[in-house]
């Protein structure tokens, strides 16, 4: 062999080796990215911590309007709740005791009702005694941006608007006592 | 490994089984064959050749045929046993704890372990999504390396093979033809839509190559289908949800943000057999009812721009759609289908507050189960008040009564009755065919009179910007599967010897008979030497030999 087919040689192995490893490269990164795609995809839409809390505004059973943006610089306490769901009846009380020891300190509660009847809530309002606002999200729209499922649901809004914490299931009032420290303004 | 060098002296890559150049046989096993194996024409396939390097390794893995034929049957085998238990979303739990316990629960360790492998949701398991890529792999990584080397050993064809070559192909014949008969042949080929080269004193006609790159073809658009199929993983790509709609309710559109659907009705028409159906009457009375449409009226809402999620008043009405099976709404990408509905749920309740004794009437009153109302009064002065309702009572819990969902499928009331004759009023709780009077004996009760119901529609909103691509994958697929079959790659080798003597050679990839009629035509034309289908003789002898071995 002449002297010029070595490294002509050598030239054509070191291509195909590039040439395979970009290949594979591509392949399995493809691959990859999809595992950890469908092994995320169920929270794709749900909200992560940290993220910008969705903008909303609802009714409360007196007539006022409750538009979040409006309480920036405070803690917004989201709680998502039906009166069919025993342990957010369960917890309610304890989020009233609560919500009257942070209330002086920027802490604000939205009880966010899922799609019932004004009568039903407002009975319920009344026989708990609660003294945060209730609102109704009647179409279930906020609820649909929130991609809420199971109930409870609480989401901590802290003071510039980013959520703080996602909670599901039902909270101790110790739980409630924590969640308001964390997302007191300072 | 070794370059091979060819008597002719053309210098081959290992693992090639016919010389590149002259088509000589370079392996002991071709050279005692009797016909040669023209499988990606001799060459050595990329991949046996090296095997050096964790990536040669690796690549040789995915080359290899079998292993891709063993990928294919353990994914059949997987999606086999996905369809022994439910998959998860059939399957009456909704979070991932409840449907793991479901299985345990319902299955025992069987359904443990089912779960545990991830079969409940087969799909999405890691390990089925990287047994596709890994098909994926193998399909690129095989094809690419068939494909290359045929295609450079089509591309630098030479006209004149090695004897040994030609005698050693299918189709063989040799004798003495006149001297003119290369001219004539070239013609007659040609007319018959070959394209024909020469060299010195032979030619090479060749047609429908290109029926040689259906696999890969085929290859690509398998590719281009998986590809698709891995978008939908990707968020915002494919949306499949579905949408209970009560008659009269307005909902958020799930995964389509701004958008709100009221239902204005829903329908169940079934067939009558009357006006125009008659024909259908005889099938009617042996099959019963069969339905004719389901059909849900809705109102599609917009939020006006940057109204907030849960802002009344700011939905601008975009379309009245009557959606039908098979006839969705559609708008922006998506679309909505009629795909499940239930009939008859509990709407409104109509009571006539009655005296127990005399069973006179006091009034009616309805009960809106939707939005009830806090009092009711009748037009004699009585009146009703709602104390409590429980759209779905379940029973007491500390002298409560509790509700089990919010749907009212078992309404229950507390009710407080003032009647002229009872200013004090008496406390009664109501649910269907049952009274209790917590309070004592009252003079007074509520007597069911009817009930209102509406419908539920059961909608699917769906969204798939894949199915273009999912489209191109499948058409290219079909492309190379018809290049591939209906078409043959046919060639024909003829040299004439110093001494007149002519070599004919043929060879197609598949459609012997259609290569021999064209033969024939060339023969008979151009005074060929006869030729023989040498596979059919080896057929015969072999044959022959069973027969004798049968026999003795």
């Amino acid at each position: 062999m002449d002297e010029r087919a070595v490294p002509q040689k050598n030239d054509k192995k070191k291509k195909r080796a590039v040439m395979r490893t970009v290949i594979l490269a591509i392949l399995i990164a493809a691959i990859g990215y999809t595992i950890y795609n469908s092994a995320t995809a169920e929270e794709v839409s749900l909200l992560e911590v940290g993220d910008k809390a969705p903008d909303f505004t609802l009714v409360d059973l007196e007539g006022n309007d409750h538009k979040l943006s409006d309480y920036e610089g405070q803690g917004v306490f989201l709680n998502f709740w039906g009166t069919w769901c025993k342990p957010c009846a369960k917890e309610m009380p304890a989020m009233d005791r609560q919500y009257e020891a942070f209330s002086n300190d920027g802490v604000q509660v939205l009880a966010i009702n899922i799609a019932q009847s004004d009568f039903e809530v407002q009975s319920f309002a009344d026989q708990y005694g609660l003294s945060f606002p209730v609102v109704i999200d009647k179409t279930k729209s906020v609820m649909t941006a929130y991609s809420i499922r199971p109930l409870p649901t609480t989401v901590l809004v802290n003071p510039e608007g980013n959520i703080e914490r996602i909670i599901t299931g039902e909270m101790t009032e110790q739980d409630i006592e924590g969640f308001m420290e964390e997302i007191k303004p300072e | 490994m070794e370059n091979l060098q060819c008597q002719c002296g053309h210098t081959n890559p290992p693992g090639t089984k016919l010389c590149e150049s002259c088509g000589r046989s370079l392996t002991e096993k071709e050279q005692n064959s009797k016909l040669v194996d023209m499988r990606y024409e001799g060459t050595a396939r990329r991949s046996q050749t090296y095997n050096k390097s964790v990536i040669d390794k690796i690549w040789n893995f995915f080359s290899s045929v079998k292993v891709g034929v063993s990928i294919i049957v353990v994914l059949l085998v997987a999606a086999a046993i996905g369809t022994i238990l439910p998959q998860q979303a059939f399957v009456p739990a909704s979070t991932e704890a409840t449907i793991k316990d479901y299985y345990a629960d319902t299955y025992g360790s069987v359904g443990r372990v089912y779960h545990a492998l991830g079969f409940h949701d087969l799909y999405s398991s890691y390990w089925f999504i990287a047994l596709v890529g890994m098909l994926a792999i193998s399909l690129v990584i095989a094809s690419l390396d068939r494909f290359v080397p045929l295609y450079k050993s089509l591309k630098n064809q030479r006209v004149l093979r090695h004897p040994s070559f030609m005698d050693k192909q299918r189709i063989y014949g040799s004798g003495p033809a006149a001297e003119d008969t290369l001219e004539k042949a070239e013609t007659k080929l040609k007319e018959l839509k070959y394209n024909v080269r020469t060299d010195k004193n032979g030619l090479l006609a060749e047609k429908g190559r290109f029926s040689r790159w259906g696999p890969y073809v085929n290859h690509i658009g398998l590719i281009i289908f998986l590809f698709g199929v891995m978008l939908r993983m990707i968020p915002g790509f494919y949306i499949d949800e579905s949408l209970w709609l009560r008659e009269g309710e307005t909902r958020a559109i799930p995964e389509v943000p701004g958008y709100y659907l009221e239902s204005k009705n829903f329908e169940l028409e079934n067939y009558t057999g009357e006006g125009g159906e008659e024909v259908f009457g005889e099938a009617l009375d042996r099959v019963g009812t069969v339905a004719k449409n389901y059909q849900t009226d809705v109102v599609l809402y917009q939020n006006s721009e940057d109204a907030l999620p849960g802002a009344a008043d700011s939905q601008e009405v975009v379309t009245e759609y009557p959606i039908r099976v098979n006839q969705p709404l559609k708008f922006d990408g998506y679309a909505i289908y009629q795909m499940d509905f239930r009939l008859d749920e509990l709407k409104a309740m109509t009571f006539a507050l009655t005296n127990k004794e005399t069973e006179e009437s006091l009034g009616e009153l309805t009960i809106d189960l939707i939005n009830p109302v806090d009092n009711y009064e009748l037009e004699g002065g009585s009146t009703v008040e709602l104390l409590g309702y429980y759209p779905d009572f379940s029973g007491f819990e500390n002298g409560e009564p509790q509700t089990a969902t919010p749907l009212p499928n078992n309404p229950g009331f507390l009710v407080e009755l003032t009647t002229p004759e009872t200013p004090e009023g008496e406390t009664s709780f109501i649910t269907i065919q049952n009274t209790v009077e917590p309070l004592g004996e009252n003079d007074f009760k509520l007597t069911f009179l009817s009930a209102d119901t509406r419908d539920v529609s059961g909608l699917t909103v769906r969204k798939d910007s894949t199915l273009p691509i999912l489209g191109l994958g499948g058409l290219i697929f079909m492309i190379g599967v018809a290049q591939g079959m209906y078409f043959n790659h046919r060639r024909f080798w003829i040299q004439q010897k110093a001494d007149g003597t002519v070599l004919l050679a043929g060879h197609t990839n598949k459609n012997w008979f259609g290569l021999k009629k064209d033969l024939d035509r060339v023969v008979e034309y151009a005074s060929l030497p006869a030729y023989t289908d040498q596979q059919d003789e080896i057929d015969k002898v072999e044959k022959a030999e069973k027969e004798g071995e049968t026999l003795s």
